[in-house]
């Protein structure tokens, strides 16, 4: 494949000495440069504005009422109070599970597991995982938790759901992070007598700790910026509920109540508020992972 | 110990089985009902009619319709940016560049949903002068800039890991930088190319609410300026109101498995072709 190129453009060099193959080539060199620079130009734009758009149209209806009440139907007033605190507590229920599983198996893979078969069987589950669609995780998420486990809708079967979705985000993350912990790390806990997990405990996983964090960052921006997955698992409620009670009762997250906002009850100025704020958790979660990823890339 | 760490692997296996089997049981009654080839190439979907008729072949077109042309725009201006960020850019505006994606690849979808509904659907609808410009084509722009991030920053490592030799042996035989980088890099970086072309497919076909919101939700046979429903759209502004236990939900439940069906083809077809590559 190689030397086929390499053979072409050394046909296109013995060819130099046509004029018009010269004028073609150039053209092409400097058209090329042009599209590309247009291209990544264009891509910049497109989120810059993107974002001054949403900002535009979000921030005048950014108020602190707004983030600190309910909706009421009495008043005629709304409120994302309880939307931001079901996407919290969503986060904390995912997370809950999925980090310990998540840690678990990022262990077995990198320090116990022999068989290479059973190392590519997971990896294959956890890369299938990671790219069956949000809403195929609803519709499961609905059947198991809902339907046969007997939960009622309710950010517990939102949470659990979303487990599925975040594990294989934190299984890679943190066996990446774990590969780069050096063996001599290990070598000398187990040269002092420690013992296979307790090496793991006291030396692996504490050099692991910039990656394992980088993961959980990575896991919340997806738990906050999901919605299909959600829509039949944790439901459309606006109400304002404390944490046990909203286990199971109908709770829309942030992205879903923009969704309610925008597509059912037509309050566009609402929906681009709840925007702002998705934007801005986006863009703190970012700028965690950058600053995660420069403080492992110090110490390494 | 290290009998809880093999659980906790294990149970990423488990997930995977448990959706399979689940869609499958769940689903194939329907299709059994309905008849298989009714169900798939019906072109009529009236699920609460007095006779309803479950065609899926309008959703299944869409689908198709839809990521193909998301991909089509999508990877040409995919791979220009991440030939332009590995290569040809100045360190720091591939760094703005390359922050810019990954913050476009963390905008939920919903909010991509908003603003195609207020800015994209208007325009459409007064360039094209239709009644309402909720059509398949807002639906691949919106599409189209969601592959994006992952189409450039797979592409992007995948240009990078190819071995230096191979352009310098290019710049050797007198070739410019720009022609090593698109005739001698670009294609022995293929299969990363391919692969990212495929995670863009990948997410076109399973993106819900963002085309939810910006598709017209109607079920046609797929038209470029009509209002359509995907695969992923019928189940997300159906589940909520199908009767439990009716047949309607059940032909859902079917949508989620040829969905699901779907997936699993392309990342068995991206399998195979990487085993092809390396024999």
């Amino acid at each position: 494949m190689q030397t086929l190129t390499v053979s072409r453009t050394l046909e296109l060099s013995k060819n130099m000495p046509n004029a018009w193959f010269r004028l073609r080539r150039r053209i092409w060199n400097h058209g090329m440069l042009a599209i590309m620079y247009f291209t990544a130009l264009m891509v910049t734009l497109l989120l810059a504005g993107l974002i001054g758009f949403i900002c535009f149209r979000g921030v005048p209806f950014l108020t602190l009422e707004l983030l600190t009440s309910a909706s009421s139907y009495l008043q005629g007033t709304i409120g994302i109070l309880p939307n931001l605190l079901n996407t919290l507590y969503i986060i904390g229920i995912a997370l809950g599970f999925a980090l310990p599983i998540g840690v678990g198996a990022a262990v077995y893979l990198t320090e116990y597991a022999e068989h290479p078969r059973i190392i590519s069987v997971i990896e294959l589950a956890a890369e299938t995982l990671a790219g069956i669609p949000s809403i195929i995780f609803g519709l499961v998420g609905m059947l198991l938790f809902t339907q046969l486990m007997g939960l009622k809708q309710g950010v517990l079967a939102g949470g659990l759901t979303l487990v599925m979705l975040i594990l294989p985000i934190l299984l890679r993350t943190i066996q990446e992070s774990l590969r780069e912990v050096p063996n001599a790390y290990r070598e000398g806990a187990l040269a002092l007598g420690a013992g296979k997990w307790n090496t793991i405990r006291t030396v692996v996983l504490p050099s692991a700790k910039e990656g394992i964090i980088c993961g959980c960052v990575l896991a919340i921006g997806r738990v906050v910026g999901e919605s299909a997955a959600l829509l039949f698992t944790a439901g459309f409620g606006l109400k304002l509920n404390d944490f046990f009670t909203a286990l199971e009762s109908s709770s829309a997250t942030l992205t879903v109540a923009l969704y309610i906002y925008a597509s059912e009850q037509g309050e566009i100025d609402v929906a681009f508020a709840i925007a702002v704020v998705l934007l801005v958790v986006t863009l703190a979660l970012n700028i965690a992972v950058m600053l995660l990823g420069k403080l492992s890339g110090r110490k390494a | 110990m290290q009998m809880l760490f093999f659980l906790c692997g294990m149970l990423t296996v488990a997930f995977v089985v448990c959706i399979t089997m689940y869609l499958v049981i769940k689903g194939i009654p329907a299709v059994l009902t309905i008849g298989p080839a009714e169900f798939l190439l019906g072109i009529h979907w009236q699920p609460v009619d007095n006779e309803p008729e479950f065609g899926i072949l309008p959703f299944i077109l869409t689908s198709i319709y839809g990521t193909a042309g998301a991909v089509l725009c999508g990877v040409p201006i995919g791979l220009i940016t991440a030939v332009f960020l590995a290569k040809s850019a100045p360190p720091r505006l591939a760094l703005i560049i390359r922050s810019a994606v990954q913050l476009l690849a963390g905008i939920p979808s919903v909010v991509y949903g908003l603003t195609g509904m207020i800015v994209l659907v208007p325009w459409i609808r007064n360039i094209f002068s239709l009644p309402s410009g909720a059509t398949l084509l807002a639906a691949i722009v919106v599409l189209t800039i969601m592959i994006l991030p992952s189409i450039i920053s797979v592409a992007e490592s995948s240009l990078k890991a190819v071995p230096k030799e191979y352009e310098e042996g290019s710049l050797a035989l007198g070739a410019t930088e720009l022609e090593s980088y698109w005739r001698v890099t670009v294609p022995a970086a293929k299969q990363g190319i391919l692969t990212a072309i495929v995670l863009g497919v990948g997410r076109a076909v399973g993106e819900a609410m963002a085309i939810l919101m910006v598709a017209g939700n109607v079920a046609n046979l797929p038209n470029l300026f009509s209002p359509v429903r995907f695969l992923t759209t019928a189940l997300a502004a159906e589940m909520s109101y199908a009767a439990v236990g009716s047949l309607h939900r059940e032909a859902l439940f079917s949508i989620g498995l040829v969905l699901f069906l779907f997936i699993v083809m392309l990342n068995v077809l991206l399998r195979l072709s990487a085993v092809i590559e390396e024999d």
